[in-house]
């Protein structure tokens, strides 16, 4: 373009006319915050126009309209973590010295859960299935799946692994509660050794609630089954802890170390336990509260753990296990509501299931549960979420036109 | 391209805010003193413009600094107007305890423009009605898409001239093509509704139409961030501002990219000040619907439901979703909440005793513990029924009922300790406690600790009503 002086060169910016020229020296030129390529530049100027118009253009960043898409590339924002979450094994087959069919591995992560454009997951997360050793107070919408074996602890956990596709399953020892049946560890034993009899998948023992005879129980329990590699569920504050972690250790089992959404006091009772317990050892329980009932809280404190973890807290380094049955406890789960609300058995196994999905994303690695369908669709979420494929992506626009009148 | 002077919230304290302040200590801003303001702008629990000796000209300086200094690393995008307009985005920070999430994820339902005038009313109607009641919260639907699935613009433009006729809602135009995307905008030209959306192919017309309607624009590039940061990269340089990012949601196998998607674009926006991914995110969970065939409708329902949870955990916005059912809103609407609950506010209510209606000598007295939500469970419940009650809030150290009784930290002891210290006995003259269900197992040992009559009451407080009228004589 020829350079015309003309009288406004000196009123305004003085800029050299020849733009293109101009520009041309760079890759690219920066107009306020946007970075734009030369050539794809829709640019047509008036010779002489240019030292007017261009110094506002530059200003507001407006008037130049790309005619062509600015290609940039985007970078996945990776982290390097220094802390790595422990491996925990749970069960054990015969030539590991128990006589489970299998055994299984929680933990192990190097990234938050499923960040997988950062790390692969080491090990997927499993799910344990409820039994009960009395009748407890179940809501409608489960009580229809398992009313034929409630009384057969052995029975619910066959159909719990046969039917259910329970990974693991819990055998909660309720009655030995000394405010209820208070069945003796002896008695206690028996449930546990038919269950062991009925499926061969690694089981958790779980407790009453009472410091002082679950300690007891736990105790014949892990003498009784040594080399099994049971969790023993739970492990708390309150008890005798030293000595928990002794017979636990002895029996060859693993701790499961539960404390009451606090991490303070998780970290606390971990460290109790490590002058006695490998780290590999122990998995914590960080309390499970329901939907709508502190998940939030439950949520942040599990995420935060997993963090923390990650980042070398490695008090916090274990693998996550939630009680997702909780999820039970909001009234929303199986309370008969209005019509609008109805039906009752899709809207509790959802509540469970939304319950455990939030967990799932904070970084729990086993999930004690309930609800048939709510297991199933977590375990097909895990799975989609460890082997994930590549999507055609082409025909997701389509959802626009999706004709339906349901 | 990155921004690093864009404080991510942590790195921001009062005195920075302060320091820009005009330090005249006016009190015109309800607060004590300037530290004070500055402490509530860092919590993000005022504006700045809320001085107002900062918006004289001669602090223009320092105004745009704190503007700036204040910026949320994902832009706040407006849609729609009046008091129904939601806000998008604004987020400071990537994981909740870093801070607080802002403005909850905003739910819309579908519609399209052949559907029957008798269905489009029922989901319109269902859209702007539907509410619940949640421990003093009411849960509410804030949008409607819709959707050209006749690709005719005069049908797009008819059926959102009846919608605005019928709703305040904000809407959300879903269609590819330019034509009925403008004849929508006709139809509702000063709406600020969400336009959807600019691809690689239509992007010049949609960014022409997003400016000349002043609405904030969608741009999708389904599972590409390259393109999807180009297309966005374009459209700055095009001039439009509010933009709305649709990476793709994908169901089944797809999810892994699609959380990965989600997940990577809200941490390069908030950790690494990345400007191309600092705008809200779109997620369509309504897309399990395109896979239909002879999937029954509970099932298709089922998964668009824990998609949308997923997404809610996972960074997303906006979502969009077809299934109206009450069972499958339900779980998301009460995630939402829970995800968007201030993290900074505390578990523990207050301990002590409180009373409902006109209690007398003759009322029931409850307990329960001070974890926030039992509490306020319990006492709406409580309230709603119109009782006359007294009810003792134990300190459990913010647990509910039933791991308050597996952690012992609601024990015979703490409960007849809060009998004694709330001096209950001189207010009745029953000597009866109506105990939470959860907490059966410890009922023996409250009475023979307290010296007080125990009646165990219903599991869940919504039964006390009935409760009482069976069970209940002082």
């Amino acid at each position: 373009m020829p350079h015309h002086k003309t009288k406004e060169d000196n009123s305004g910016i003085s800029l050299d006319p020849d733009i293109m020229k101009l520009l041309a020296k760079f890759q690219e030129i920066e107009i306020e915050d946007f970075e734009l390529e030369v050539g794809e530049l829709e640019l047509r100027f008036e010779p002489g126009m240019a030292r007017r118009i261009l110094p506002k253009m530059i200003k507001k960043g407006l008037k130049v309209k790309p005619s062509n898409i600015l290609k940039t590339e985007f970078h996945a924002p990776i982290n390097s973590y220094s802390g790595k979450i422990v491996e925990v094994q749970l069960g054990a087959t015969k030539s590991e010295g128990g006589s489970r069919g299998r055994s299984l591995i929680v933990g192990g992560e190097t990234s938050p859960a499923f960040y997988s454009f950062e790390s692969k997951l080491n090990n997927p997360p499993i799910l344990t299935l409820d039994v009960f050793d009395m009748k407890v107070p179940l809501s409608k919408a489960v009580k229809m799946h398992v009313k034929e074996v409630v009384d057969d602890p052995a029975a619910w956990a066959e159909l719990a692994v046969n039917k259910f596709g329970a990974d693991m399953v819990t055998i909660h020892l309720i009655s030995i509660d000394p405010l209820l049946k208070d069945a003796t560890p002896k008695a206690a034993v028996k449930t546990v050794e038919e269950i062991a009899q009925a499926v061969d998948v690694p089981l958790v023992i779980g407790g009453c609630g009472d410091p002082i005879k679950d300690a007891d129980v736990f105790e014949e329990v892990s003498q009784t089954f040594a080399g099994e590699r049971f969790l023993i569920s739970s492990i708390t504050q309150d008890m005798d802890v030293e000595r928990c972690a002794k017979f636990i250790n002895k029996g060859g089992h693993a701790a499961l170390s539960f404390t009451p959404m606090d991490l303070n006091l998780a970290r606390e009772l971990n460290r109790r336990m490590y002058d006695f317990l490998d780290k590999k050892d122990i998995i914590m329980d960080l309390t499970t509260a329901a939907l709508g009932y502190g998940l939030d809280y439950a949520f942040t404190n599990m995420e935060r753990a997993r963090l923390g973890g990650l980042m070398g807290d490695t008090e916090l380094a274990h693998p996550m296990s939630s009680g997702t049955t909780n999820a039970w406890a909001a009234r929303e789960a199986w309370l008969k509501m209005s019509e609008e609300w109805e039906p009752r058995e899709l809207r509790g196994p959802l509540w469970e299931l939304t319950t455990a999905l939030t967990l799932l994303l904070a970084g729990v690695d086993l999930f004690m549960m309930m609800h048939p369908a709510a297991v199933k669709t977590l375990k097909d979420i895990i799975n989609n979420l460890t082997h994930g494929k590549k999507v055609n992506a082409e025909k997701y626009l389509d959802w626009i036109s999706i004709k339906s009148s349901r | 391209m990155s921004q690093k002077n864009k404080a991510s919230k942590k790195e921001l304290s009062p005195i920075d805010v302060y320091k820009l302040l005009p330090k005249t200590n006016c009190k015109e801003c309800g607060e004590e003193n300037c530290m004070a303001f500055a402490t509530k702008i860092v919590n993000r629990e005022a504006q700045i413009d809320q001085c107002l000796p900062l918006l004289e000209e001669k602090h223009s300086k320092a105004y745009n600094q704190l503007k700036e200094m204040l910026k949320p690393p994902v832009k706040e995008v407006v849609v729609g107007i009046g008091e129904k307009a939601v806000n998008l985005g604004g987020k400071l920070v990537m994981y909740r305890h870093e801070f607080t999430y802002f403005n909850p994820t905003a739910i819309a339902l579908d519609v399209t423009d052949d559907m029957s005038e008798e269905e489009l009313m029922n989901r319109i109607n269902k859209t702007q009605n539907w509410n619940y009641e949640y421990i003093g919260y009411t849960l509410k639907l804030d949008m409607i898409a819709v959707r050209s699935t006749s690709n005719d613009p005069e049908k797009f433009k008819s059926v959102v001239k009846k919608i605005i006729h019928n709703t305040k809602l904000p809407l959300i135009l879903c269609s590819l093509n330019p034509n009925i995307i403008e004849a929508g905008l006709m139809a509702a030209p000063k709406h600020k509704s969400l336009i959807y959306s600019a691809t690689t192919e239509n992007w010049k017309s949609m960014a022409e139409l997003s400016l000349m309607y002043n609405c904030p624009l969608v741009v999708s590039a389904p599972n590409n961030l390259s393109t999807l940061f180009s297309l966005t990269k374009t459209l700055l340089a095009y001039g439009v501002e509010d933009l709305v990012l649709d990476p793709g949601t994908f169901a089944n196998e797809g999810l892994t990219d699609t959380l990965n998607n989600f997940t990577m674009l809200r941490r390069a926006a908030t950790k690494n000040g990345e400007e191309l991914a600092g705008f809200p995110l779109l997620g369509i969970p309504m897309v399990v619907w395109n896979e239909q065939g002879s999937t029954a409708d509970e099932l298709i329902k089922w998964r668009e439901a824990y998609i949308a949870s997923s997404l809610i955990i996972r960074f997303a916005d906006i979502i969009i979703i077809h299934g109206i059912d009450g069972w499958s809103l339900l779980p998301i609407a009460v995630l939402r909440q829970n995800i968007y609950t201030d993290p900074r506010k505390p578990v523990a209510v207050e301990a002590g005793l409180k009373e409902f209606g006109n209690p007398d000598e003759n009322s029931p007295v409850f307990f329960t513990t001070n974890f926030a939500l039992t509490y306020y469970t319990v006492a709406s419940d409580i309230e709603n029924s119109k009782l006359n009650a007294y009810l003792i809030v134990v300190d459990t150290e913010g647990s509910a009922v039933d791991s308050g009784v597996a952690g012992r930290k609601l024990t015979a002891e703490t409960v007849a300790e809060a009998i004694k210290e709330t001096g209950i006995e001189t207010k009745v003259k029953h000597k009866k406690i109506i105990i939470p269900g959860k907490a059966s197992r410890i009922s023996g040992e409250i009475e023979e600790l307290s010296g007080w009559k125990v009646q165990v009451g219903p599991r869940d407080s919504s039964e006390i009503p009935k409760y009482l009228q069976d069970k209940w004589q002082p």
